[in-house]
């Protein structure tokens, strides 16, 4: 059996690891290099500058508008998102009525199409929401508007309201995820627990926030997880949606956009690598902190 | 006593009074949020330009199927989806392939380094990929600078893209794959070596068969993020290269460098190509799909 082991594994694992080093490994670790040197266009010669990146990272207040968008999304999204998803993998699976428990007539056809969004691309859906919120008679929400008389809302080029367009958008694509993530742990909950809940006189919001939501809890930690590194990594919506790709006036920029303009519009490829540190310390330190704040005994069934 | 099906349902209509109807009507009125927007695009890439514009909401007066015309030729639509085709199919088989080979032998086999290895891979799981795009982009300029493969895996070329895909995959890949071969018997394994088939061979012909869920669930996964992927094909694949533009990056170009001469019917029937494969594929698929997406986050 050992006959050719050890060929077989170096013949299995070197091109793998090898396309891993080469694409992923190196320019991660590249990158905090550059990122304290001065490099600048295609052609330069890069010198080595120390945190000089990061003390201008300081003063950019357009990058301080970026970080506190995405802590605004950070907190947002998790939570607009994770609600409506638990209300309605509620809905269907539980909160059905009748005696006992189950989901509402028609669960498989909501949870079909809740989750359209899902499998479609990123970039494709902001094409479409930037059509959807179009501020002439063409526009889906605005062209009602106007037939009536009524002034159309700005929904990309006021300021104010820009980036609640663009958090509507990620929930919308988001939701349907969630109800299906939480229909599967939902699933995995016994009736008898509902059961003996209702005999105990229990109503349908007792039911979920005394038995649902303390088993679900492991999954929604997990849900939660993912939709703050969403968060961070907003690119796409922001970038084909938003007008200036990012604006108006920096309204909807985000970290991952600003390192993108500074890169490969700006060619200051230091300065962005900065960016992306930063970004990268964001996200570890979000993981760290979220699976600290909502760590609870498991609760065993 | 015997009460017919109709009667019970009756019954509990009665006791559960408005709050079941609320319950409904805020589920329907989600499905509207979702149903409507991807409808109206669809309506609309068989509108005219004068009618898009003079109404949001009215019905083309004929439909204009030259539209769908103008986007896959004038639009190069045709051209986009072929080379997503193209890039998608390599790139989630090499992810496949290379992926189950590195999770399998670090499952199944011990040796020194395999841990090291192992968490090499999913530690690419935590770093935002936004860190790495400035050195990427420059590895795969120097990686186009080799002799004779150079012109293959370069700035601009589809095999420069399809090997960055393959890697950014494997970490989630590698993961998955090796808790899944972990739980796999070793019984049919170990018979088969003792009647003298190869380590390869026991890859292949056994563990591989075997894993079969597995695989079905991360490679649904893949070809979704990699079929959707856009951040990537825009630093890869430059406007310099625009027949070699994947679907995503040419849809969202129209919109975004066409400005006041964009040929808007012909966007919304570009848009509407590449949602309804999807929509398509999706409800015939549903149960896969969603097992599969869902898999890792439940793992």
């Amino acid at each position: 059996m050992t006959h050719g082991r050890t060929r077989f594994i170096i013949g299995f694992l070197a091109f793998p690891v090898l396309l891993y080093l080469v694409y992923v490994i190196s320019p991660y670790a590249q990158a905090f290099y550059i990122a304290m040197t001065n490099w600048r266009g295609v052609n330069a010669n890069p010198q080595f500058v120390g945190l000089e990146n990061f003390r201008r990272l300081l003063d950019d207040a357009v990058f301080w508008k970026a970080v506190w968008h995405n802590l605004l999304l950070l907190i947002l999204l998790p939570v607009g998102t994770i609600t409506i998803a638990l209300f309605f993998a509620y809905l269907l699976n539980v909160g059905g009525g009748g005696r006992g428990v189950g989901g509402i007539r028609g669960s498989g056809f909501y949870k079909v199409v809740f989750f359209f969004p899902q499998v479609l691309a990123v970039a494709i859906i902001a094409v479409l929401f930037q059509q959807v919120f179009r501020p002439d008679r063409g526009g889906m929400l605005n062209g009602p508007l106007m037939a009536l008389g009524i002034e159309p809302i700005g929904f990309l080029s006021n300021p104010d309201i820009a980036l609640w367009s663009v958090l509507g958008v990620l929930i919308w694509q988001a939701v349907g995820f969630y109800v299906v993530l939480f229909s599967a742990g939902m699933a995995s909950i016994p009736k008898e627990m509902y059961e003996a809940a209702q005999i105990d006189g229990a109503g349908r919001a007792a039911m979920f926030f005394r038995v649902t939501l303390p088993l679900l809890w492991d999954t929604v930690q997990v849900g939660w997880v993912y939709l703050g590194i969403a968060a961070l990594d907003v690119f796409a919506v922001v970038w084909v949606m938003t007008a200036e790709q990012g604006g108006p006036d920096h309204s909807t920029t985000v970290i991952a956009a600003e390192i993108y303009r500074n890169a490969f519009d700006y060619f200051k490829f230091g300065y962005a690598s900065a960016m992306g540190v930063v970004l990268f310390f964001f996200t570890i330190g979000f993981a760290v902190l979220a699976l600290r704040l909502s760590r609870r005994e498991r609760i065993e069934y | 006593m015997t009460i017919s099906r109709a009667e019970v349902r009756q019954a509990r209509r009665v006791r559960l009074g408005p709050l079941s109807y609320l319950s409904h009507v805020a589920l329907v009125v989600w499905t509207i949020l979702v149903v409507v927007p991807l409808a109206w695009t669809f309506l609309a890439s068989f509108k005219s330009e004068d009618e898009i514009f003079s109404g949001a909401w009215t019905f083309p007066a004929v439909p204009r199927f030259d539209n769908w015309a103008r986007a896959w030729e004038q639009a190069h639509v045709g051209q986009y989806f072929l080379n997503s085709v193209i890039v998608v199919a390599c790139s989630t088989f090499g992810t496949m392939l290379l992926g189950s080979m590195a999770a399998y032998v670090l499952s199944r086999y011990r040796f020194r380094g395999n841990r090291a290895i192992y968490l090499l891979f999913v530690s690419g799981l935590a770093f935002p990929v936004y860190l790495a795009l400035t050195p990427l982009f420059f590895v795969v300029q120097n990686m186009g600078q080799l002799p004779l493969i150079g012109q293959f895996i370069g700035l601009n070329t589809h095999g420069g893209l399809i090997l960055v895909y393959i890697a950014y995959s494997l970490p989630f890949t590698v993961f998955f794959l090796a808790a899944f071969f972990r739980t796999l018997p070793t019984a049919v394994a170990e018979a088969a070596f003792v009647d003298g088939a190869s380590h390869t061979r026991v890859f292949f012909q056994i563990m591989l068969p075997m894993a079969r869920p597995g695989i079905v669930s991360v490679t649904i996964f893949n070809v979704l993020g990699q079929w959707n992927q856009y951040q990537l094909p825009l630093v890869l694949l430059s406007g310099e290269a625009r027949d070699k533009w994947v679907l995503t990056q040419g849809i969202a170009s129209i919109s975004t460098a066409a400005g006041y001469d964009a040929d808007w019917s012909a966007l919304f029937a570009a848009l509407s190509m590449a949602i309804l494969p999807m929509i398509i594929i999706y409800t015939v698929f549903q149960r896969q799909i969603q097992a599969g997406l869902t898999a890792g986050a439940l793992k």
